[in-house]
């Protein structure tokens, strides 16, 4: 069972509807103890950084999502991928769940349309069980205007060029994933990570 | 580097895909998820359902489009035509898409578009125009499927939902929709100049060489058409075939 993380931000239906075509067992979700029973969890999110922080703390989300990625796999996706960070700069410096070691800052072009929005090719960085099997198609779907900085670059999985280096999957090696695009909205490739992400 | 985008546009009516010729003469062909699936396979980049019904009962079987549409297909839907208001950007959201194409209604009430982006992020909102050039050399914005000139000047009005928050403007030029002739490279260079957002050029593809000769000629973001797709003149991986020979990045 894979546990969506309903705390009221962003289109988790798509979410939703890409595992069920996949046939993979999946539930939304807000409550602690179904998560804790969970074997996986995606994180979505849609929206603004400190907005959405509030609405996993006021659901008191954060201690099992921290707790919990210890133990078994955890995707962040848009958004979500930035919240495992240890803090933003959107709009104001706020705290991120802090399970990887980095930023999240304004993508620093100024050249080029924000948002970083459409078709981008993974680069690959460092192996990753997510990158499995993906054929021949690399490319996957963007939207966004902030960007994350790990700390630690063994954490940069994969990366796009926007005119600077853009992370697009980071991870701990461990269970923490991060997702920039939306596997969910990047066709087969992206179906194809998200069967990763089930079998890991 | 992003990708230029192929899109592919089903115009539904009552939930039957159907095109019309300059607006008129529509004729009737299918089922829009079936034709949305058979897309996706094509290669296509986003698919955008223009719902024409426009009648209440319509947009609650466009709403039931893209519920079934969004279970099937997993790469960006874009719905237009009908919404008028926050309500409808959410349901029409909330059934699936992933952004939502105004048009008339932004004419006529711009704070739509504004409120929109407030409320669920620029990247949502495109903004369809429909225009046509004057005798004077300029452009102008029609409404309500091309039918209505509203006096306003399209390099003013791209400016102004820009400032707005729109997060993409579909640009289809009512002189060369239909015609097949090729997209109207003068009007879209004039627009992408303007305005610091994707554009999307649409109406007047023809044959495979009109879009790569969008993407060469102007800074478009994406090409959009109908009828082509939808009559089987062309395939999306056709089209993708040809902008790869030139050099212009597509998706694989």
């Amino acid at each position: 069972m894979i546990a969506i993380i309903d705390y009221g931000a962003g289109n988790i239906f798509s979410v939703k509807n890409a595992l069920d075509y996949l046939g993979l067992q999946n539930q939304l979700m807000d409550d602690p103890a179904l998560i804790e029973k969970a074997d996986r969890i995606i994180l979505p999110g849609v929206g603004a950084f400190p907005a959405a922080m509030k609405m996993l703390a006021q659901k008191n989300l954060i201690p099992v999502l921290k707790e919990q990625a210890q133990k078994k796999p955890l995707l962040g996706i848009c958004l979500g991928m930035q919240m495992l960070l240890t803090k933003s700069y959107e709009f104001e410096e706020c705290a991120g769940l802090d399970l990887i070691p980095g930023t999240v800052d304004k993508i620093p072009v100024q050249d080029r349309i924000i948002p970083h929005m459409g078709w981008n090719a993974l680069e690959i960085q460092n192996s990753c069980k997510l990158l499995e099997n993906l054929g021949n198609s690399l490319y996957v779907y963007f939207v966004h205007s902030y960007m994350a900085t790990c700390e630690n670059p063994e954490h940069l999985a994969a990366c796009v060029d926007y005119g600077c280096q853009v992370p697009a999957l980071i991870t701990d090696h461990k269970f923490v994933f991060g997702a920039q695009f939306h596997p969910e909205k990047s066709g087969e490739t992206g179906l194809q990570i998200l069967r990763n992400f089930a079998e890991l | 580097m992003l990708a230029k985008r192929i899109i592919p546009c089903l115009d539904v009516r009552d939930g039957k895909v159907v095109k019309g010729v300059n607006f008129q003469g529509i004729r009737e062909v299918g089922d829009p998820v079936a034709c949305a699936e058979e897309y996706n396979r094509q290669g296509a980049d986003e698919i955008v359902f223009y719902d024409i019904t426009a009648s209440h009962e319509g947009r609650g079987v466009m709403l039931d489009v893209v519920r079934e549409t969004a279970k099937r297909v997993f790469v960006p839907l874009t719905v237009g035509g009908g919404i008028k208001t926050v309500d409808d950007i959410r349901e029409t959201l909330r059934a699936g898409a992933d952004k939502v194409s105004v048009n008339s209604q932004a004419v006529q009430n711009p704070d739509l578009i504004r409120q929109g982006a407030d409320i669920f992020g620029s990247q949502c909102i495109c903004v369809g125009i429909d225009a046509k050039k004057t005798d004077s050399g300029n452009w102008t914005v029609f409404i309500n499927g091309g039918r209505i000139d509203m006096q306003l000047d399209l390099l003013d009005w791209v400016k102004q939902i820009e400032q707005l928050g729109a997060g993409e403007i579909c640009l289809n030029s009512i002189d060369t929709d239909g015609v097949k002739g090729g997209f109207d490279i003068s009007m879209l260079k004039a627009v992408v100049n303007a305005v610091n957002i994707p554009v999307i050029a649409s109406g007047g593809a023809g044959k495979l060489s009109h879009f790569a000769d969008a993407f060469q000629e102007t800074d478009c973001s994406a090409a959009l058409a109908a009828s082509l797709f939808h009559f089987k003149e062309l395939t999306v991986g056709e089209v993708k075939a040809d902008c790869q020979k030139k050099k212009i990045i597509v998706r694989s």
